[in-house]
């Protein structure tokens, strides 16, 4: 059993070098169960290499990584398992073009739950309900706009009854007209207590779900605040300047 | 000999021909796939084994290839039946899909370089293991993007079985040599006939591809 102080993700000194260029420096950060946790900061300052080093999309150059107290396994048959219980979300939804929407998230449950069809495609059909798709079941991602698209992204990921999951700027590529559409389903997830590692822009969503927001620069943490302090008193210059340049834009 | 038993004789060697087509398809396809799968293995010793092969292969000629599997192996005592032509069947289909193999593999290797990586790493990122994600995910979107040129491959096997004629099997071209000793005079209608029958076989595996083609295309 787990002890209550636990971390359910914890990285330590984690180093991450792409040939000679630094993209994460010692960064440190644990996350709680059912923590939601906001990941800001300018482009290339890492948010992406620090939330796919979370389920070894990346290798990490050092330091450590553990989710519920275990290290990250090397490639192989226990980092897929532990893969299945890291939900992802991608910028570009990256939903398998050649499977219907209901196949899109029945195929982890099928393949690495074991689950039989009939099973499956029951679950599966709840979750596209509750994301407001179920109606698109047997259509094709490209028939989908990109908000439904994203929606269903989000279904899959749940459909493995992930532990913890992680949105690289699940907005980032939408038509504004589609965004609250998806951030309301995030929203849903963080106040039913999932545990959330979410790279976004959306200062409304951090106000509104996140339980802190950690600021990057450079492949550094510079800050790490409750969402309301960040955004109206951010400490350093570099969350001052970022700041100001997304409010007045 | 009349007509209707050349016609025989030309159906005979079709069917041959059909034979040896259809079991060097199954056999390429899947043996090709595996190349392909291979290549792009995390594991180095797959990756060089395949490659390999594959440049060796494909860069011998198909009869070299051939000889090899019908003298070769009987040589070293590999036989399959009783029967010699049932052998010299297999020594060629050998031959047939350990070639064609190679171009099917290097087909393949290209279309799963179309796939946008996002594909392989949401499967991944769902748990899928290395070959489930090969199986479910890269190898069914890459075989649909390359059906027309995987298709030229394929009808180029179809015509490469003529090869087989000269190691003992029957098949449209052995039907034709067969045809003319007895009826020279007609060796002109004779050779037409068999290419005849050859483009006709040739439209038909098009026809299909181009079908392949329309239904399975991907949207993106
Ligand atoms: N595969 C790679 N090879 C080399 N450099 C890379 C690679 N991936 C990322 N980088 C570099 O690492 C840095 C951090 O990239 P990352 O994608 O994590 O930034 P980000 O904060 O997510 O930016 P954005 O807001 O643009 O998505 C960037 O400078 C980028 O150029
Ligand atoms: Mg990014």
């Amino acid at each position: 059993m787990r002890v209550e102080s636990q971390p359910l993700v914890s990285m330590t000194n984690v180093e991450k070098h792409y040939g000679d260029f630094h993209a994460l420096k010692n960064v440190n950060l644990d996350i709680a169960e059912r923590e939601v946790v906001v990941v800001i900061g300018p482009s290339g300052s890492g948010k992406s290499t620090l939330c796919r080093t979370i389920n070894r999309l990346e290798t990490i150059t050092s330091g450590s990584i553990t989710i519920d107290g275990k290290e990250l396994p090397a490639e192989g048959a226990a980092l897929a398992e532990l893969r299945s219980d890291v939900g992802m979300v991608f910028q570009s939804f990256n939903l398998f073009a050649h499977k219907t929407i209901l196949e899109n998230v029945t195929l982890g449950p099928i393949k690495v739950r074991k689950l039989s069809k009939s099973e499956a495609d029951k679950q599966a059909m709840a979750l596209l309900e509750r994301v407001g798709v179920a109606h698109q079941a047997d259509k094709y991602p490209a028939q989908l706009s990109g908000g439904q698209q994203q929606r269903v992204a989000i279904a899959r990921s749940l459909a493995m009854k992930p532990k913890v999951m992680l949105f690289d700027e699940p907005t980032s590529a939408l038509d504004p007209e589609m965004i609250n559409e998806v951030l309301d389903v995030m929203e849903g997830l963080a106040k039913e207590g999932m545990t959330m590692v979410v790279v976004t822009h959306e200062m409304g969503f951090a106000r509104k779900a996140a339980h802190r927001v950690v600021f990057m620069a450079e492949g550094e943490i510079v800050e790490v605040a409750e969402p309301e302090e960040f955004f109206t008193h951010p400490q350093s210059s570099r969350a001052k300047d970022f700041l100001s340049k997304i409010l007045t834009n | 000999m009349d007509f209707l038993e050349l016609l025989q004789m030309f159906l005979s060697g079709t069917w041959g021909t059909i034979k040896l087509f259809t079991v060097a398809l199954v056999g390429s396809l899947v043996l090709g796939t595996v190349l392909a799968a291979m290549r792009v293995s995390p594991t180095p010793v797959l990756r060089i084994a395949a490659s390999t092969y594959i440049n060796v292969v494909r860069n011998t000629p198909l009869t070299l290839v051939m000889f090899f599997c019908a003298f070769g192996l009987p040589f070293l005592d590999i036989r399959f039946g009783s029967t010699s032509s049932f052998n010299s069947f297999v020594y060629a289909t050998i031959a047939l899909i350990a070639y064609t193999a190679c171009f099917v593999a290097e087909t393949l290797k290209s279309g799963i370089a179309t796939i946008p990586v996002g594909q392989a790493e949401a499967a991944r990122a769902v748990g899928l293991s290395f070959g489930q994600t090969l199986n479910e995910v890269v190898l069914p979107q890459a075989f649909r993007t390359v059906i027309p040129p995987l298709g030229s491959v394929i009808i180029a096997m179809l015509k490469n079985t003529s090869i087989a004629s000269a190691f003992n099997n029957r098949e449209l071209i052995s039907a034709m040599r067969n045809a003319i000793e007895v009826r020279g005079d007609l060796v002109i209608p004779l050779l037409f006939g068999t290419a005849v029958a050859y483009l006709i076989l040739a439209l038909l595996l098009g026809r299909v591809f181009d079908y392949l083609e329309r239904k399975l295309v991907i949207l993106r």
